[in-house]
């Protein structure tokens, strides 16, 4: 039964290979891809039930001794990740079918998608149920790879410009992971986590901090922490609206889930606790501040993304159970409402041809039920108090609280600040955006801008005046399109409504990572049984 | 643990080629700067599997040999570093084709803002709160026609834009 741990992996992955065998059937690929992430989805709801009743779920491939082989393990912690990052991939691919339908034929290479698409699901499935440092590595290598090929979708100028500075980037944090981990293999002979954690106590504390700084320094370029951020919100605007919403909900979280879990299961006495918490105060609100200052909607979603980044490493820097069942409980709102924002400003954009508020206006009038799905994952990401993100940030300002320090009650208030702003650069969005007239004075003025902000070829002058007709014709928003991102927003609230459950959930989790020995035992006890030592 | 100190020159040597190569501008060097890196960090894999000359694998726990699993992340991380440089190669002749080069680029938004912030230009929010000010309509349209020429797609919209709303 332990094996459908397998299944996250080895379900994408063959769902790829005939996805390419169909290569030219759109129809038979979809249909592949669908059945495949349901299946995956159905996986991981078992597998968070197995990992909360009766502990991580375990299975060492090919029957190696755990120190020596490969161990994926579903504790409480990856479970929840999958089962949150899966969900959403399923409705970000049932959004690119709409938008295939629209508009992805005529730019971008279809048959290339969907296969990457399940690889990339297989690659942060990886990265979640790894249980050693390499297949961590793995993991991370698979989803970056189909990462190159998705944001560089179709091949254009802008895509090509901002995919190789994402690509050099990661090929720089790959390198840097690689490193980490001939030095943690020279230290002590594995790189199992779980054989870790019981070995690394054991070295002087110089080169734990050593080994801790260079794994930490990896995560945080893929997480996109404060000074390793700058390429965050330069990458993801340009590529297609699917492609930026999964990888605004998922990839920056895998980061994080990986400094989580070494933090947790490595590093428990870490004395570097007050260079993260700087590092989560800087990440808030230099992040913020950027996105104060963007006028395109995708930058400023970008960069509202590299801040909340800041709050969930709060929670991780605090280490106790409090602020780390904050931190998950905020991942798990943050990928959903992340994801779903993206996608609705994947829909203004195919409804309006911009994502600019310098041209966009007037689409609560024109486009109410757009208005409705925008506001409600903006409020939340804003974290007005009923909803989730409030939630989200209030544990993580108890978590502070507990921890009383100095250091804490700066980031609770750095934290706080940045709530506000987050609300500012939402609400002059939305106002801009939204409220803004959108009077056919604006036209004239529309000149030479096309040239400056024509990312992806969509605002040139003739789109922008067809975006006017279609404003005059209440052009319906496609519903392979509007549905699955109405259903992520209703998900994101329902994290509302579900916030009793999901907390405690968190708690549990966070109490597990806390332990440290619930994971050890599950990963090592099993090859004891296994007679494999 | 003794350590191999000519292995460990040739790694130094190599990363700090690739990281010099990695400065650069154009994909091309970069990532032949990658691969120096890649290669660097294959042969520290091979100084963590310690001292060089034992046999290879002979059966579990039988007499000194070397360590294997180092080698086997090793041929991992080659591939991987394969497959990469492969697709970077492409993206950098792709580049070649649009651009005629392959320099990688600043961000252009970026470069708007930081040339709004050298010309001290107002940014179109500012302008919105000032429009709450009904006497300063005229005065504020003029220094804006000034950064037209430079910031074409930002000043027009905006007042014009912002002006419905007073």
């Amino acid at each position: 039964m332990n094996q459908i741990v397998l299944l996250p992996m080895i379900l994408p992955l063959l769902g790829a290979g005939l996805c390419l065998m169909f290569g030219r059937s759109a129809r038979a690929q979809r249909a592949i891809s669908v059945v495949v992430l349901s299946a995956v989805v159905a996986t991981a709801v078992v597998l968070l039930v197995e990992a909360d009743r009766d502990g991580p779920v375990t299975v060492t491939v090919a029957g190696w001794p755990a120190d020596l082989g490969i161990n994926l393990v579903a504790d409480r912690l990856s479970a929840l990740m999958l089962l949150v990052s899966t969900f959403v991939t399923l409705c970000v691919l049932l959004y690119s079918f709409g938008q295939g339908i629209a508009e992805f034929g005529r730019e971008s290479p279809l048959s290339v998608f969907h296969p990457t698409f399940l690889v990339l699901s297989a690659g942060v499935s990886n990265a979640f149920l790894a249980g050693d440092l390499f297949n961590l590595f793995v993991g991370f290598e698979v989803l970056l790879a189909s990462s190159y090929v998705l944001i560089t979708l179709g091949g254009t100028e802008a895509r090509v410009r901002a995919g190789t500075i994402y690509i050099i980037v990661s090929l720089i944090s790959s390198a840097l992971f690689l490193i980490a981990i001939a030095c943690v293999y020279a230290a002590t002979g594995t790189v199992s986590l779980a054989a870790l954690a019981e070995r690394m106590g054991d070295l002087p504390d110089s080169v734990q901090v050593l080994l801790q700084l260079l794994l930490l320094t990896t995560f945080c370029i893929k997480a996109a922490v404060f000074p390793l951020s700058a390429w965050l919100p330069d990458s993801y605007p340009t590529a297609p609206a699917p492609v930026t919403a999964v990888f605004a909900g998922l990839l920056t979280k895998v980061g994080i889930y990986a400094i989580i879990r070494t933090q947790t299961l490595l590093f428990p006495d870490s004395p570097l606790g007050d260079l993260l918490l700087w590092a989560a105060i800087l990440t808030m609100l230099v992040g913020i501040l950027g996105a104060v200052a963007q006028s395109d909607l995708k930058r400023v979603l970008s960069f509202t993304l590299v801040s909340h980044i800041g709050f969930m490493l709060f929670g991780v820097a605090l280490a106790n159970p409090l602020g780390l069942a904050g931190a998950v409980f905020y991942i798990a709102h943050h990928i959903t409402v992340q994801t779903t924002l993206f996608l609705v400003v994947g829909l203004v954009e195919y409804r309006t041809g911009t994502t600019n508020t310098d041209k966009l206006g007037g689409l609560a009038r024109h486009a109410p039920i757009l208005a409705v799905m925008f506001f409600v994952p903006a409020m939340n990401l804003a974290g007005i108090p009923p909803l989730s993100g409030f939630l989200g940030k209030l544990a993580l300002i108890q978590g502070g609280v507990a921890d009383g320090g100095a250091l804490a009650y700066a980031a609770i208030a750095a934290s706080l600040v940045t709530s506000l702003l987050t609300l500012y650069a939402i609400a002059k969005v939305w106002s801009r955006a939204f409220w803004q007239p959108a009077d056919s004075d604006l036209e004239p003025s529309r000149g030479g801008a096309g040239s400056m902000h024509g990312r992806g070829g969509v605002s040139t002058k003739t789109k922008v005046e067809s975006r006017w007709q279609s404003f005059a014709r209440e052009q319906r928003l496609p519903l392979p399109m509007a549905l699955p991102t109405v259903a992520l927003v209703l998900a994101s609230t329902a994290l509302t409504i579900a916030a009793g459950p999901l907390f405690s959930f968190t708690e549990r989790a966070a109490d597990e990572l806390h332990d440290r020995t619930p994971y050890v035992e599950a990963v090592l006890g099993n090859t004891v049984q296994d007679g494999g030592r | 643990m003794s350590i191999n100190l000519a292995l460990l020159v040739v790694i130094g040597v190599l990363v700090a080629c690739g990281v010099t190569l990695v400065l650069e501008r154009s994909l091309t060097r970069i990532l032949v700067g990658f691969v120096l890196i890649g290669n660097g960090i294959n042969l520290l894999f091979l100084v963590s599997s310690g001292p060089a000359g034992r046999a290879p694998i002979v059966g579990l726990g039988a007499g000194p040999m070397s360590d294997p699993l180092p080698q086997a992340m090793a041929l991992t991380a080659i591939v991987i570093t394969l497959g990469v440089t492969a697709f970077g190669l492409a993206l950098a002749y792709r580049a070649w084709q649009l651009t005629g080069h392959d320099d990688v680029q600043d961000d252009l938004e970026d470069d708007l803002i930081r040339r709004r912030a050298d010309l001290d230009a107002t940014s179109a929010t500012f302008e919105e709160s000032d429009e709450t000010l009904p006497d300063e309509d005229g005065t504020d349209v003029l220094p804006d026609e000034d950064g037209a020429d430079v910031l074409p797609d930002e000043d027009g919209s905006d007042v014009a834009g912002a002006e419905p709303l007073s």
